[in-house]
């Protein structure tokens, strides 16, 4: 979420204020502590647990039909959810950054209100306005479009609740960079595509990318507002985050374990990416002006 | 468009297609969900909604789930800005994967986070079975709630100290030391002063988030009616009743708080801000 700090520092000489070693040491490990007991203990008890039962039990549970209607879904969802949601990000940030106009602050923070709801009232929301009480959801029922309860009600959560990543990446990113360079272009006769994509396109590329895989990663992992309007129909309405806890509520801890250990590669590999990415946005920085 | 034709303050073309279509998108995802929430509430029977958020099994929830998010965002302001002096300052080996797992809580679904809680503390797991001995009840208990509410707004502390202090100006605190002031006196009266409106909004962020939580909390919590039934919870038992009414009223009021703290938040940013100017 914030920008990576890492190589701000070690741009910087030593630090010359240090701590008495003892200090640092006492701190060091109480930081430790907190690490291993919050963060590396659940990441080792989810493969811990996951294969408990063996490789073979293992597999069974990430192979079973359900489980892989569950990634598909998932994945369905991720690959709608992500595009709509970068699409839009570009635009509101285009919009806020390059142009002046009055009520910007208030848009701003229109944009990041989804992260200020509960999850399970994103959720509610929707089984409100879409859901068969409704009379707009009653007459798409009757034209026998189904929403609440079904992948596209799954779909209008995930967009609610990943809206504002890619958007809030952006706008810092391009009101940093200034809109110089696209007036040059327009001056000298570049047409409004063509500055987009020759221009604001190439300068924006890294923050883009690392909205859209955090937009991912919170859509894969979407639970509460999700399982508010999937109706958990098995086989039919069930993202990987829902599997897991169907699988714990009926006691098959190995199982759900062991699809979590899918949901925590995916999350290793995003905190990853995210890490490189920000080095990148660091060295590609000062060779942009 | 030609760029002769538009006008002096928008040089760059697109901004009525680019303002319209993130008009619109916002109005259609965001604002027009939302709102149905608040209409809801004002069309229902004044009485019946107060009736249902004044329920004493609502207030417990509405009071558990406040006192929960406090209390982490507490624990987070120590641990949070524990984790981000040592990592800003210190130079040690697993510096870096320590950094980069800050974020974990962030990319980990929070189901996941929730059911790996609910079985560590489990009688017969693997923290469980210690605290068993010395009569610490963390599974099924608000102690739990706060468990994992720790883990979810742990990052919204470091992530909003880290820049701060690593900007700090290493003058100040040569000064502070220069004029005889000792270590931990230059920590009290210059360090945490200067750091302090960072340290609140990331508390207050983390506070936010955690008092809509759900994923992370239902497993560990038990949701014992009246003792571990958090306010979001208590929004889907309604929804399963099929009580819409009653659903909307709850999350009316917890949108209310949510938003409230988003007003509080905007200040402190403020604040934050002109203190760095």
């Amino acid at each position: 979420m914030q920008t990576n700090t890492t190589l701000q520092e070690q741009r910087k000489a030593p630090l010359k204020r240090n701590d008495p070693p003892a200090v640092q040491a006492i701190l060091i490990l109480l930081t430790l502590l907190f690490f291993a007991i919050f963060i590396f203990m659940p990441l080792g008890l989810v493969f811990a647990e996951g294969l408990r039962k063996g490789v073979a039990v293992y597999l069974e549970a990430i192979r079973e039909p359900f489980a892989l209607s569950a990634v598909k879904l998932t994945l369905i969802t991720a690959a709608i959810v992500v595009p709509l949601n970068a699409v839009f990000g570009v635009t509101a940030a285009w919009a806020i950054s390059k142009f002046s106009f009055k009520g910007k602050t208030l848009l701003v923070s229109l944009l990041d209100l989804p992260f200020a709801v509960s999850p399970v009232i994103a959720g509610l929301i929707f089984v409100l306005l879409l859901g068969t009480r409704t009379g707009f959801g009653s007459w798409l029922g009757d034209h026998g479009i189904k929403i609440i309860f079904s992948t596209p009600g799954i779909v209008i959560a995930t967009l609610f609740v990943t809206f504002p990543f890619v958007a809030r990446e952006l706008i810092p990113l391009m009101e940093a960079q200034g809109r110089e360079e696209e007036e040059a272009a327009i001056t000298l006769g570049a047409r409004g595509w063509q500055v987009f994509s020759r221009i604001t396109l190439p300068n924006i590329r890294w923050g883009l990318m690392y909205g859209m895989i955090l937009c991912m990663a919170r859509s894969i992992g979407e639970f509460g507002a999700v399982s508010v309007v999937s109706g958990h129909i098995r086989g039919m309405t069930n993202t990987i985050p829902l599997h897991v806890e169907i699988l714990y509520s009926e006691y098959n801890y190995t199982a759900s374990f062991a699809v979590s250990t899918i949901l925590v590669f995916l999350a290793l590999v995003t905190i990853a990416i995210k890490s490189l990415m920000e080095k990148n946005v660091h060295n590609h920085q000062p060779t942009q002006h | 468009m030609p760029p002769y034709k538009s006008n002096k303050r928008h040089i760059l073309p697109g901004f009525g297609l680019s303002m319209g279509y993130t008009v619109f998108y916002l109005s259609a995802i965001v604002i027009v969900p939302l709102a149905t929430i608040v209409i809801g509430a004002f069309k229902m029977d004044p009485q019946a909604f107060i009736a249902t958020v004044t329920s004493p099994r609502v207030l417990a929830s509405y009071r558990l789930s406040l006192s929960t998010a406090v209390f982490a965002a507490l624990c987070n302001a120590f641990f949070g800005f524990l984790a981000a002096w040592t990592l800003v300052r210190y130079r040690f080996p697993g510096r870096r994967v320590l950094d980069a797992l800050v974020d974990l809580p962030f990319a980990l679904p929070t189901a996941v986070a929730g059911i790996c809680f609910a079985t560590l503390y489990s009688p017969v797991g693997w923290m469980g079975q210690y605290l068993e001995k010395t009569g610490i009840q963390i599974i099924n208990a608000p102690s739990g709630i706060v468990v994992a509410l720790i883990f979810i707004g742990f990052p919204f502390v470091v992530r909003t100290l880290q820049p701060v202090l690593v900007e700090l100006e290493p003058e100040i605190e040569e000064s502070a030391q220069s004029l005889g002031a000792t270590r931990w006196q230059t920590f009290r009266r210059i360090l945490l002063p200067h750091l302090f409106p960072a340290l609140l909004t990331g508390v207050t962020l983390s506070f936010a988030r955690a008092i809509g939580e759900y994923g992370s909390v239902i497993f560990i919590a038990g949701n014992l009616p009246f003792k571990t039934e958090i306010a979001p919870l208590m929004i889907m038992t309604k929804l399963d009743q099929f009580d819409y009414d009653g659903a909307s009223s709850v999350a009316f009021v917890l949108l209310l708080i949510s938003f409230s703290m988003l007003l509080v938040l905007n200040a402190v940013q403020r604040w934050q801000q002109k203190s760095y100017r």
